[in-house]
């Protein structure tokens, strides 16, 4: 999906808007005047509205009550966790005591967890991103019989939900004896529709024919023109697919939820799942602490990433935008 | 679909050279050969086995026998999917319009640059999107609990006697909450970004012939951004379609109001790996794929004809 969301613009591409005074203005006019002048509000540069900077506040605080409420829940142990008011801390608070021992219960199964979740996001994302990235620029710049077909079939199968698919690529990967084996959710995590058309878009754009003509009549080989002329040119491009399948791979609950059996081949999503199953089976301890922290741990790094590399992937999806 | 208006506008013009085009090919090929291998083993391949499986049936005595289109019609007329699709029918009705509609009220917000701080309005409304399935329903499954959840805090502090967000009446309004927070910043991405490739010259154009920020919007930057309105409804419509995640965790904390059939796939999912009926599972999930398809195909069609 979200092949749509290819129209995305960073910001930073943006023309600065004038609202904020631009640094020339102070040569020529800060003689005239102590304070940099304003442009007037235009419809193009309308005057921030508190009314609606509230309004759309609600929204922003909708969103991110539930992610404030899990961080200060991790900080309180058990008793915390029952007596105190949710959106506020406890009597002590254990973040650090906290984290210790969600790495370390159960001889440090979340870590293993998170290795595995590693694993997955490595192999899974990183193979998906150099796929879409070879098919992208085949689609884009080679013509050969059934390239329209390819393309066709790829964008028709994203309407496919992927849970019909499920049944049966369990019984086939269980026949393949690749079930409850990390290959099981390494090898569907490989392709990304959504990858090879951003990729395909992209190539269009970013890597000009006739550059790969001069490079071909320089007597330069396929795959050196490949690697020293089109993929630095692709890198913006690949990044945000990268991006994309690394949130896809670290989410993923479903795929290794029929596929894997074994604890011990567990990502997080499902580790987390079977902590709090835990708490309903007869006997079972209930870890709702270890739940919260072990939450907060899962989506610390996954936001991290998407917020440090803001820049790379909103400005990879504004450069492959589609052009009207 | 929609989503490939460039691309026959990038493909180069057919060559005359013959040997030109065999190099062509087999290079193009040779690129594309191991997304397409591997996209067939893991897309194709399970569609056309779950065609072939829909067909037997596996008996206790007897073994796997070709039974035709029994499956299908028992599929059809099983009161337990029957059920399950009502249910993502209802939830599909009012979930998709308050999601799709706060998303796009917060993209017009954004865009129409009297937002005080608008990068972090964008930022932060998209954060969930990054935050996995498992974590939004566990972090809301815990913040409904009336024992020691928000909803349980609430009633200690006022007194008060909410209903149980998990109790079978509610659970469903409760999931939709959870999918609506995880969402509405990833739709509010899509039209902000199909917002910001509308020229902004039709806008000042409208203002000079005397249009007001309402007439601006209805009637300028809606009709621009209507494919982009369309492609989101259709996947919130599949993904509804498919709703599993959600549901499946949430069942830890409310076995007693989510139903092993509660939705299409949770009931595909038990028939198969609960009940080991491989073969109607995937007759289930054939069904329930083409009602989605014709629904998505539907209201693309339709949407394309207003234009």
């Amino acid at each position: 999906m979200t092949t749509h969301i290819a129209g995305a613009t960073a910001d930073s591409t943006e023309p600065a808007t004038p609202n904020e005074p631009p640094a020339r203005a102070h040569t020529a006019v800060a003689a005239r005047a102590a304070r940099p002048r304003r442009r007037p509000h235009t419809p193009l540069n309308p005057r921030p509205s508190i009314p609606l900077t509230l309004v759309t506040g609600l929204v922003l605080l909708y969103t991110l009550l539930p992610l404030a409420w899990l961080v200060i829940n991790a900080s309180k142990n058990q008793k915390d966790l029952m007596d105190s008011f949710g959106l506020w801390f406890g009597e002590d608070f254990e973040l650090w005591d906290n984290i210790t021992r969600t790495l370390t219960y159960d001889d440090g199964v979340f870590v293993r967890w998170l290795l595995n979740t590693l694993l997955y996001v490595a192999a899974g994302a990183g193979g998906a991103t150099v796929l879409a990235v070879l098919g992208g620029y085949a689609l884009a710049k080679y013509e050969f019989p059934g390239r329209r077909a390819v393309f066709a079939v790829v964008i028709g199968a994203v309407a496919v939900p992927g849970t019909a698919l499920a049944v049966p690529t369990f019984l086939m990967f269980s026949e393949l004896g690749l079930t409850n084996t990390p290959w099981a959710v390494i090898i569907p995590s490989l392709i990304s529709p959504f990858g090879l058309y951003l990729m395909w878009v992209f190539a269009s754009e970013a890597v000009p024919t006739e550059l790969l003509e001069a490079a071909r009549i320089d007597g330069s080989g396929e795959l050196r023109t490949f690697f020293t002329v089109a993929l630095p040119l692709l890198m913006p491009g690949t990044v945000t697919v990268l991006l994309f399948s690394m949130v896809a791979t670290w989410n993923n609950y479903f795929l290794p939820l029929i596929m894997i059996k074994d604890p011990d081949w567990y990502p997080l999503t499902l580790g987390l799942d079977s902590w709090s199953a835990q708490a309903r089976t007869a006997g079972g301890e209930a870890v709702f602490d270890l739940i919260i922290t072990g939450s907060l741990l899962t989506i610390v790094p996954i936001v991290a990433v998407f917020l440090l590399l803001q820049r790379y992937w909103q400005s990879g999806l504004s450069a492959g935008s589609v052009k009207e | 679909m929609t989503l490939m208006p460039t691309s026959a506008k990038a493909m180069p013009p057919p060559r005359p050279r013959r040997p030109r085009f065999r190099r062509q090919a087999l290079t193009g090929w040779g690129f594309a050969g191991p997304f397409v291998a591997v996209f067939a083993l893991v897309f194709l391949a399970p569609i056309g086995y779950a065609i072939h499986l829909s067909l037997y049936r596996d008996r206790l005595i007897g073994g796997t026998s070709f039974v035709g289109l029994d499956n299908y019609e028992a599929a059809l007329t099983d009161t337990r999917f029957w059920e399950g699709l009502t249910r993502v029918g209802l939830f599909l009705a009012i979930q998709v319009p308050i999601m799709l509609g706060i998303a796009l009220l917060v993209a017009l917000a954004i865009d129409s640059g009297r937002l005080y701080g608008k990068s972090f309005f964008r930022v932060s409304i998209f954060l969930p999107y990054a935050v996995p399935a498992v974590v939004a329903s566990l972090m809301w499954g815990f913040m409904y609990g009336t024992r020691f959840g928000l909803v349980g805090n609430i009633n200690d502090t006022f007194g008060t006697e909410l209903p149980d967000p998990l109790s079978p009446d509610l659970v469903l309004a409760s999931i939709g909450n959870i999918v609506t927070w995880e969402f509405v910043g990833y739709n509010m991405l899509i039209f902000y970004s199909a917002l910001k490739v509308v020229p902004r010259s039709l806008y000042e154009a409208a203002a000079i012939d005397g249009a007001g920020e309402w007439r601006i919007i209805a009637s300028v930057k809606l009709p621009a951004i209507r494919s982009a309105l369309i492609i989101a409804t259709i996947f919130s419509i599949i993904g509804s379609f498919q709703l599993f995640n959600e549901p499946s965790i949430l069942q830890k904390l409310a076995p007693n109001a989510i139903t092993t059939d509660f939705t299409p796939n949770l009931y595909t999912f038990s028939l198969s790996f609960s009940g080991q009926q491989h073969n109607y599972a995937a007759t289930v999930a054939i069904v329930m794929g083409v009602i989605t398809a014709i629904i998505a195909y539907a209201v693309q069609l339709r949407g394309m004809r207003k234009g």
